[in-house]
């Protein structure tokens, strides 16, 4: 009965999408106050029905309830309650329903905390976003249903895939599909100032925290995903440039472009068609790796199960949506003057300097991505385009973004001298030569990476260390003026610093893991860089949903033990499948990763150990950059945006006509 | 019942304990800089049947066989080129990870460099343009946006 509840709650969402797309853009036409109104409580509709929708999946997920088809191909009730609720999306249709959950989300949230808008403003964006709703309503109910019902319930289910039964994992999607969403936000705000034909300062202010939180959680998003590959995927690769990778990725990079973009339309009204059309290609790319993920059109470690209607349906979603926006951009970006001057050097440039080289860089992933497909359908190849590819077309963007960043950051609004700006950055440039040449001699004969890798970790964390420093002004009680500055100079340090921490992090373990692999007996020891490692005993574990192998080794440095390491083999017996879990010893210099193998033919057990450095400066450095985006979102001026929103209804109250 | 359970579940383990991991020590050359060699070559080879995984990083049987093959190769004294032509010869240009720049495939390798000059291109024009403008005059906010800009400074 729920579940037909929460079926009928979704047509319903359906339709009331429909009506929040075409009755307030048509009164925002006309200017009629009662049909702009709509909007609002339609975009609160749509979010509870969604929510309902999507807490009835999640019910019969939780109870088991094994008439639903999705819960038999998915579930079992022998599984942990957490599986069994994140159960809900790691699934095609679940999934879906978890992204139109947080897609009505945040129109609810655009018509709740939108009241400072333009009237026809707001009707406008919630209509574009109830468009982009109205299109995945569609795609659920008409490809992917989720409360589809079997015919004969079987006794019990067929189980969700092991390695999808892990915290880390399970929580990726949500954070992922909160950035994917989010950028619909500013997809909507795109569109809707398009139509509108105007941008300003203000405009920017607006979609600058809807950005900025979609870049926050696809940060979040892809460090779990990739510190999950890390521990689960058994040998401790982090990134591998598979096309769902890189379709998370790509967006990723742009609302980077996006955020920062956005900062010069808000303080110098400049680079205003830009923005709008880096704005719709950030949430296209959202589109892309939807499609990418979903059609199976291009194979993946972790495609979805493949459908080529699912993947023609989210096609023409795309084609109609980034075709319509590129369209009307074409027609009316001319109308959008800007009013800022600056000259070639000034921190306007530097900024574009860092669009150009984030949505090259972002480019340069797509046609990789593609390029298999293209090759093959184009010019008869079959070919594979892999991480070695991507390691060196991509790196050099990034080596240039890393370069420029913390004299970009410094520079003045409007026109800068260059030789001036860059004088307090003298101490910083001598030290991170320093360190790389350092690391260099003292490395001998590896690759460059590592030190180069050290050199821009130093060169951004205390390029943006002085940057916060210049900001408390040139007179005393600047510890205390430290204190005062805004949340937002806070969170530009801090997240630049993080990228610093992520690029030394992925240099130094790239370019200094040692790794060692051998037949072990019982009671043998192994030396890896300075550490000695003792198999102490191999036993058999019964696990809740599974069977374990589980390895005992002692850790010890300079004859003194540090710590005991439990390896394991699972087999999960209901999906039949096994899987690696490594045991770590994190540090904060260096992990120490050791795989369990096979046993062989004398007793002894094969063994896999890797020493790396630097692994946790990755994480703990995705973790800055998502503090930094967070630290701006806290700013004074956003809390006073919404604030604001009290005194417009007061406006509104008081008769002064809208517009 | 629950012990019947574990036996059941122990027999199905023992029928789905699959290999784990990629480069077996069997498979270990011992004269070490060839073994690195044979690394190297690995991890830019693809395992043709998985998705997106190197040969080296690969558990499947098809990659543990071309990674014999490849130190095969590599012992009978073939250079590192010899050893992947020798592998491409028979399975085609899909194995190889980092694609070559051979025929179509320099658009591939000229996309980035070529769309950062044009975006270089584009904003050095735009900058010399916009920089020559003078500034323009901030049209004065309409009556509405006055006060309306009133109210939020009050806040």
């Amino acid at each position: 009965m729920i579940t037909e509840l929460g079926h009928f709650a979704l047509i319903l969402a359906f339709l009331i999408a429909a009506v929040q797309t075409v009755v307030p853009l048509i009164g925002a036409h006309k200017r009629w106050p009662g049909w702009m109104a709509v909007a609002e409580p339609a975009a609160t509709a749509q979010f509870l029905l969604t929510a309902f929708s999507f807490g009835a999946l999640t019910w019969a997920f939780v109870t088991s309830d094994f008439s639903l088809r999705l819960v038999v191909l998915n579930s079992h009730s022998a599984k942990p309650m957490l599986y069994k609720v994140t159960g809900v999306w790691g699934n095609h249709e679940g999934s879906m329903l978890l992204w139109v959950l947080i897609l009505t989300l945040f129109g609810a949230m655009a018509a709740w905390f939108g009241g400072n808008l333009p009237p026809t403003l707001r009707a406008r964006v919630l209509s574009v976003q109830s468009a982009i709703s109205l299109a995945f309503f569609g795609f659920i109910l008409f490809t992917s249903n989720p409360f589809t019902r079997m015919g004969l319930p079987p006794f019990d289910g067929q189980g969700l895939n092991p390695m999808l039964q892990d915290a880390g994992l399970a929580f990726h999607p949500p954070f992922l599909y909160l950035g994917y969403v989010g950028l619909s936000m500013s997809f909507s705000f795109a569109v809707a100032a398009l139509i509108e034909g105007r941008v300003d300062a203000a405009w920017g202010r607006w979609v600058r925290p809807w950005t900025l939180a979609a870049w926050l959680f696809l940060t979040i998003g892809i460090g779990m995903g990739s510190w999950w590959a890390y521990y689960e995927l058994g040998w401790g690769g982090f990134w591998f440039w598979d096309p769902v990778e890189n379709a998370s990725f790509m967006p990723w990079l742009i609302a980077a472009a996006l955020v920062h973009s956005s900062i010069v339309v808000e303080k110098r009204e400049s680079l205003k068609s830009w923005t709008i059309l880096l704005a719709i290609l950030a949430f296209g790319f959202s589109l892309i790796g939807t499609f990418i993920v979903r059609s199976g059109v291009i194979t993946s470690v972790h495609a979805f199960a493949n459908d080529p209607e699912r993947g023609l349906f989210i096609l023409a979603i795309l084609a109609i949506f980034m075709g319509g926006a590129l369209v009307l951009f074409a027609a009316r970006a001319g109308v959008l003057e800007a009013k800022g001057v600056f000259s070639m050097v000034s921190r306007e440039s530097a900024l574009v300097l860092n669009n150009i080289l984030l949505a090259v860089a972002a480019f340069v992933v797509f046609t990789g991505t593609i390029w298999p497909l293209i090759a093959e359908i184009f010019f008869d190849r079959k070919l594979s385009v892999g991480a070695p590819f991507f390691n060196m077309a991509f790196t050099p963007f990034m080596v240039l973004l890393g370069i420029i960043l913390p004299i970009g950051a410094i520079l003045p609004w409007k026109r800068a001298k260059l030789s001036k700006a860059i004088k307090p950055l003298t101490g910083v440039l001598v030290l991170a030569i320093a360190l790389g040449v350092l690391a260099f001699a003292v490395q001998s004969g590896r690759s460059a990476l590592g030190p180069v890798g050290l050199f821009l970790g130093t060169w951004l964390v205390f390029g943006a260390g002085v940057d916060l420093w210049l900001r408390t002004g040139r007179k005393g009680g600047r510890l205390g003026r430290l204190r005062r500055l805004p949340r937002a100079d806070w969170g530009k340090a801090v997240a630049h610093s993080g990228l610093g921490v992520v690029i030394f992090g992925v240099a130094g373990l790239m370019a200094w893991e040692t790794e060692d692999i051998r037949v072990v007996a019982i009671g043998d020891s192994l030396e890896i860089s300075g550490y000695t490692l003792t198999l102490d005993e191999v036993k058999r574990v019964q696990g809740p949903n599974y069977i374990a192998t589980r390895g005992v080794v002692r850790v010890a440095k300079d004859g003194k033990e540090l710590t005991t390491l439990y390896p394991e083999k699972r087999t999960y017996p209901v999906e039949g499948m096994p899987t690696t879990e490594a045991a770590i010893d994190s540090g904060f210099l260096r992990d120490i990763y050791v795989v369990l193998g096979d046993r062989q033919e004398d007793g002894s057990w094969a063994m896999r150990t890797y020493f790396k450095p630097l692994a946790n400066w990755i994480w703990g450095g995705s973790i800055l950059m998502a503090l930094g985006g967070l630290l701006s979102l806290s700013d004074r001026r956003y809390r006073v945006a919404a604030g604001a929103r009290k005194n417009a209804r007061k406006l509104e109250a008081e008769g002064v006509p809208a517009e | 019942m629950i012990i019947r359970i574990a036996a059941v579940l122990s027999l199905l383990a023992a029928l789905f304990s699959a290999p784990v991991f990629a480069v077996q020590p069997d498979e270990i050359l011992d004269d070490v800089a060839l073994e690195e060699r044979a690394r190297d070559i690995s991890k830019d080879l693809r395992c043709l049947v998985c998705r997106n995984e190197n040969i080296d990083d690969s558990n499947a049987d098809l990659a543990r066989d071309l990674r014999i093959l490849v130190r095969e190769r590599l012992v009978a004294g073939d250079s590192d080129t010899q050893t992947v032509a020798f592998i491409v010869d028979r399975f085609g240009e899909y194995v190889l990870l980092q694609p070559t720049t051979t025929g179509s495939n320099w658009i591939l390798w000229a996309a980035g460099p070529l769309m950062l000059l044009i975006g270089f291109g584009g904003a050095i024009s735009y900058l010399r343009r916009r920089g020559s403008e003078p500034e323009s005059v901030i049209a004065a906010l309409s009556d509405d946006e006055a006060k309306r800009l009133d109210k939020i400074m009050q806040d």
